[in-house]
């Protein structure tokens, strides 16, 4: 008994003494859609530094990881969607600045049930009719949408409403971040949206292109009409090169990191940055992501050694229909 | 006569239901396994627990993540059992019938039910941010003994209660003190229910992912907390209580969740270490009880 006492306290008093630790650490949280990419170089850039560094990736949400990033917890925050005006204040609160590098493109998907033969392609009005929060208890049937589909239920799937993903879908096709009709079967985990949506004929459902790749024999992707003919005549899928030339609008988006001014000047940090603008392009595409153009990345390397700080999407928080073109015109400034 | 012949058919029938509820949740178990065992059996073997995670499903494994759930369940277990027994035999024992002890009985009793995910947060604003601890193994520790602790106390006041009074009386009237009689009577006999009790909680400290992700425990961990043990003086090194870590369930969670089927056969083949691990500190409760259980006589 009285050893257990003794042992308490020692755990107690080492816990409250000052910090023990420090190695070359580099902290790295936020988004899971981010997150395949960040592990794939994490994984890479240890081999390479052989065991000098460490790298460790948490997946708190793109505002999660923010949160802790604004605090000064982390190096690196993995965002699928721009710094939003509260993080902004935050950081600035804390003095925190970031440098903010566009890694990829990812692909909203909208997607079927294989055995529906009635949907060839959607419009973006179509879609806000769907899903704008007016079309609750009310749009329950396919042919509410086009008078010649059929006169059978439609049955949604989407992702859970703490996600990026839906935070995108709803700001690019309702007008409004977050604002979307509830009666919907939601889910946190893309894999029981895809059983949802394999199993249900007469499902409708969205979520990340990776999810399609990995799933093509279950799923029927359907092609997406802005009806603007500026950037592409037609309904358009999320192919590479629709997703890369912008016309896959407005279900595509730039997801990024954002490092951390100070951290930028630790040189295991700069060492992982620098990795990860060379790599990115390819290890992105690796894990299903769709890779910025070739000369995005050494534009964003530019903006890091360069050390400019700030976001070029004004701090906004998640924008519709930004090109990789401007994007890139941003970034070069 | 048809009186008794039909108590008889009463008797039967609520042996029939008896069974089939039993096997409801047994068949349900098994079926569970079986899945399990069928998608993630291939996938054991000595690569998968000897690499750390990674983007390719067939060279991911769980080094990180069984490494980390031990050092959590050890650490766990070194503060929650201390703590807990303690307050139980407090409260059991010592303690006078008054408001204060009533708050805290409500309060532990209450805390029991409250949902694992609430400690998560108290441990992301006490431990992580308020006491600078980081998202190291021992913040994660403290997290979950937080967690179990009131089960560790309730179970053990039962099994403290049911000690009979007589041995008590005995014990002091042999001239043993309060202290003397706790220590020689009471919590040797307490001994197999207060085991089960802590070792059903380590099992439940063992699954949780809720409080771990809330505190901000990490998904990719691909190194290792330090040694326990270091070659240079004084040979004993706490280095690895302060590093980053990962658990199994979060290990698991991530990979459910993965587009790639790669991960889930990964995900399969880390439940059925979950699995092994739980059966095994659950055999372990029950040998320690039988053990300290033949050692009573009355």
């Amino acid at each position: 008994m009285k050893r257990l006492v003794i042992s308490l306290i020692t755990i107690f008093a080492v816990c409250m003494s000052a910090k023990v630790y420090a190695a070359a650490v580099i902290k790295i949280d936020g988004s899971s859609t981010v997150y395949p990419i960040t592990e794939a170089v994490a994984e890479e850039f240890q081999k390479v530094e052989k065991g000098k560094t460490k790298v460790t990736v948490g997946i708190s949400g793109t505002g999660g990881g923010f949160k802790k990033f604004c605090n000064g917890e982390t190096d690196i925050s993995d965002a699928s969607r721009p710094i939003k005006p509260s993080e902004v204040d935050l950081c600035k609160k804390n003095k925190i600045e970031y440098i903010e590098l566009p890694v990829a493109y990812d692909g909203l998907a909208v997607m079927v049930n294989p055995k529906n033969n009635w949907v060839d392609y959607l419009t973006v009005k179509e879609l806000k009719k769907i899903w704008e929060p007016a079309a609750q208890g009310k749009i329950t049937k396919w042919n509410q949408i086009r008078s010649n589909w059929p006169d059978k239920e439609i049955h949604l799937f989407g992702p859970g409403v703490d996600s990026g993903t839906f935070d995108y879908f709803t700001e690019a096709i309702n007008g409004k971040g977050g604002a979307s009709r509830g009666d919907f079967t939601a889910s946190e985990d893309d894999n029981v949206l895809v059983q949802g949506i394999a199993t249900d004929t007469l499902s409708l459902g969205f979520f990340g292109v990776a999810y399609y790749e990995h799933n093509k024999d279950r799923l029927k992707l359907v092609p997406i009409d802005d009806e603007n003919d500026t950037n592409g005549k037609g309904p358009v899928l999320p192919e590479y090169d629709n997703v890369v030339k912008g016309t896959y609008q407005p279900l595509a988006r730039p997801i990024f990191i954002y490092v951390n001014k100070k951290s930028a000047d630790k040189p295991e940090v700069k060492r992982f940055v620098e990795f990860y603008m060379k790599k990115g392009a390819e290890l992105s595409k690796e894990v299903g992501y769709i890779a910025l153009p070739e000369k995005a990345y050494p534009l964003g390397l530019d903006r890091f050694e360069k050390r400019l700080a700030g976001s070029v999407f004004g701090g906004h928080g998640a924008t519709v229909g930004v090109k990789i073109e401007d994007l890139l015109q941003k970034e070069g400034k | 006569m048809n009186r008794k012949l039909l108590n008889r058919f009463y008797d039967r029938g609520f042996l029939f239901v008896g069974i089939f509820a039993t096997s409801i949740s047994l068949i349900f178990l098994l079926a569970l396994l079986l899945d399990v065992i069928a998608d993630g059996m291939g996938r054991l073997g000595w690569q998968f627990f000897a690499n750390y995670p990674s983007r390719k499903p067939e060279e991911a494994g769980i080094l990180s993540a069984w490494v980390g759930t031990v050092w959590v369940m050890v650490l766990t277990g070194c503060i929650a059992f201390p703590l807990g027994i303690s307050s139980a035999i407090y409260l059991e024992e010592y303690s006078s019938k008054n408001w204060l002890t009533d708050i805290i009985e409500i309060n532990i009793a209450n805390l029991a039910g409250v949902p694992s995910i609430i400690y998560g947060l108290l441990g992301l604003g006490l431990f992580v941010r308020f006491l600078n601890m980081e998202r190291s193994v021992i913040a994660g520790a403290m997290t979950l003994a937080i967690l179990v602790l009131p089960i560790v106390i309730l179970s053990t006041r039962e099994a403290i209660k049911s000690i009979p009074p007589s041995i008590r009386e005995a014990s002091y009237a042999l001239g043993a003190s309060k202290w003397q009689t706790i220590r020689n009577q009471v919590l040797p006999s307490a001994m197999p229910g207060i085991m089960t009790g802590v070792i059903l909680a380590m099992s439940r400290a063992a699954g949780e992912t809720a409080p771990l992700i809330t505190m901000g425990a990490l998904t990719y961990v691909a190194f290792l907390p330090a040694s326990p043990i270091s070659s240079e003086f004084p040979y004993i090194s706490i280095q690895g209580l302060f590093d980053a870590f990962t658990v199994l369930p979060i290990q698991i969670f991530n990979w459910v969740s993965r587009p790639q089927k790669g991960f889930a056969i990964d995900a399969a083949a880390g439940i059925i270490v979950l699995l092994i691990i739980t059966f095994v500190m659950n055999a372990f409760a029950i040998y320690l009880r039988q053990k300290y259980q033949r050692k009573i006589r009355w």
